[in-house]
């Protein structure tokens, strides 16, 4: 079992109908992501990232191809519960205090009252928001928000995490922060982790694999394994091997241009 | 405190529009008073006349106050002549009818959101409901109630809840529908059931859908209730009050039912906006 990928995707194709004709947003995707793998997607918009992890997340279905997800269907692993998801949007529920917003998850798969409280109080612990469990959602900045919803994704201890974009609509300041905290929280949680981003440096910083993908269709041109250490400050980002891996993702998102 | 000054204006302007054209509307009644009783009218003369008859084609704001004070307050709420016996009578029938077409509206709703043979079925016959007016129609309701045995409080709520579910049903679709797919997506990442995204979801998310329906359902549901009074015979009800006065041309009594029903809809639309309030409040949905 142990080198067994967690998410396996072979000769992946997505087609979507739409009224001005069919658009291809994958393309014979392959892809294995190993068990604690931190894996990034990145692409121009159009490239089929968020439409991969869609799959995987068994909220799309493909028109071809096979994905197994803990050696199971998508949806089976849907129902089984395994994994979180964390949209781009944080999506917190306004009538729900944060921590009830973290419990949400919790009270639609029966879990126990004891067991709830307890998971809520360590997720909000994971995100370092234990202070905030009795205030609203609009009384939260956006970052705090969003850590809400990695918290909601976190508090039913799936093995796999889905990201997509989620630091996507906050400012760099807070976004440098985030990825700090979330590769700490990964490291202590050791879930594999599939983030959907479009920067190149919170790719790098944060990836042990780099999937660079390229729009029309959908694919992926190329994979790189990053060399640099688990232990990232955010410091990294000036070392040569840093810059060395960046310039690697950026010459393959421009290799998927070229071919346009 | 800050909005109590526009208030008090508007009130003032609509009173001082409302005494002036009262003169004017009563004054040909004064005049030809004075004609044949052959006596000059002065200009204060006409104003003190115009404002005191005892059938004014339109009563002075002093008029219609004193009758309703009369009929209120000095009378015994047991007497046929108080407007407080009539109100709650239409106040009776208007609550029953709200509740009963504030549920019908709300199950609508429900169904349409979940079947898409209700979707397409309903609303087409819901708007094409409203599209008939209700004047032709309450009377029939009323006849065809009453020729299976049915009289009394239940016809006149039927034609409220008649006129009240159809702002339910619109808000409450609207308001299930109003989370983002995102939301749901969420739901079904978690392998949520379709009643569990209702109560977890829908319900909540449609809270401040459903009270602007309820406030414009609670004032339909009481026009319902005092059309339905007046093809009855005019017993009782604020409806009745109307529509007596209109027979005898009581023009005073007409006017303090239709204050009287006026102050009834604020009423009731204010209680649907406080009990919005605090449950709003209570959820931590006001800000």
């Amino acid at each position: 079992m142990g080198d067994e990928p967690i998410i396996s995707a072979r000769d992946l194709c997505l087609e979507f109908h739409t009224r001005d004709g069919t658009v291809e947003a994958l393309r014979n995707v392959s892809l294995d992501i190993s068990r604690g793998d931190f894996v990034s997607l990145i692409g121009p918009s159009g490239c089929g990232k968020t439409t991969f992890l869609r799959v995987v997340a068994a909220l799309e279905t493909p028109t071809s191809g096979t994905v197994s997800v803990k050696g199971m269907s998508p949806d089976d692993a849907r129902k089984a519960r395994a994994y979180g998801y964390v949209f781009q949007a944080a999506g917190l529920y306004p009538w729900r205090t944060v921590s009830a917003n973290v419990r949400l998850p919790l009270e639609i798969m029966g879990y126990g009252r004891g067991e709830r409280e307890e998971r809520v109080r360590n997720a909000l612990e994971l995100v370092e928001l234990s202070a905030f469990g009795r205030r609203y959602p609009w009384q939260l900045s956006g970052g705090m928000q969003q850590r809400v919803s990695i918290a909601r994704a976190l508090a039913f201890n799936a093995e796999i995490l889905l990201m997509d974009e989620p630091f996507g609509a906050l400012d760099e300041i807070v976004r440098d922060r985030l990825n700090e905290q979330l590769l700490a929280l990964w490291r202590k949680t050791g879930m594999t982790v599939l983030f959907v981003t479009h920067s190149i440096p919170e790719a790098v910083h944060l990836s042990t694999r780099i999937v660079v993908m390229s729009p029309r269709p959908g694919r992926i041109t190329r994979i790189i394994d990053s060399p640099l250490p688990p232990e990232r400050p955010l410091e990294i980002r000036d070392t040569p091997q840093f810059i060395e891996v960046a310039q690697g993702v950026r010459s393959g998102l421009r290799e998927g241009h070229i071919e346009d | 405190m800050r909005s109590i000054l526009p208030v008090a204006v508007v009130v003032a302007a609509v009173i001082a529009l409302w005494y002036a054209m009262a003169v004017v509307m009563n004054a040909n009644w004064a005049r030809d008073q004075a004609e044949r009783a052959e006596v000059e009218l002065t200009f204060g003369d006409l104003v003190r006349d115009t404002l005191s008859q005892e059938r004014p084609r339109l009563p002075a704001p002093h008029q219609v106050a004193a009758e309703i004070w009369a009929t209120t307050v000095e009378k015994k709420i047991t007497s046929k002549r108080s407007l407080v016996h009539h109100g709650w009578i239409t106040l009776s029938a208007t609550v029953f009818g709200f509740a009963i077409g504030t549920a019908l509206g709300i199950l609508l709703a429900v169904g349409i959101i979940h079947s898409r043979a209700m979707n397409l079925s309903i609303m087409p016959w819901a708007i094409a409901s409203q599209a008939v007016p209700i004047l032709a129609l309450a009377p029939m309701i009323i006849v065809v109630l009453y020729s299976i045995g049915v009289s009394g409080l239940l016809p006149k709520a039927t034609i409220s809840a008649y006129l009240s579910f159809f702002p339910v049903v619109v808000g409450m679709v609207s308001g299930f529908r109003s989370p983002d797919p995102m939301q749901f997506d969420l739901l079904r990442t978690y392998a949520a059931s379709p009643f569990q995204a209702f109560w977890k979801l829908r319900v909540p998310a449609s809270m401040p859908y459903l009270f602007t329906s309820l406030k414009v359902g609670v004032a339909a549901s009481l026009v319902g209730a005092i059309v339905g009074e007046l093809p009855t015979g005019a017993v009782a009800g604020l409806g009745a009050r109307l529509l007596v006065g209109s027979y005898y041309g009581q023009t005073i009594q007409i006017w303090s039912a239709l204050i009287s029903a006026a102050v009834l809809a604020a009423l009731l639309v204010g209680t649907v906006g406080l009990v919005q309030r605090v449950t709003l409040r209570r959820m931590g949905m006001q800000q």
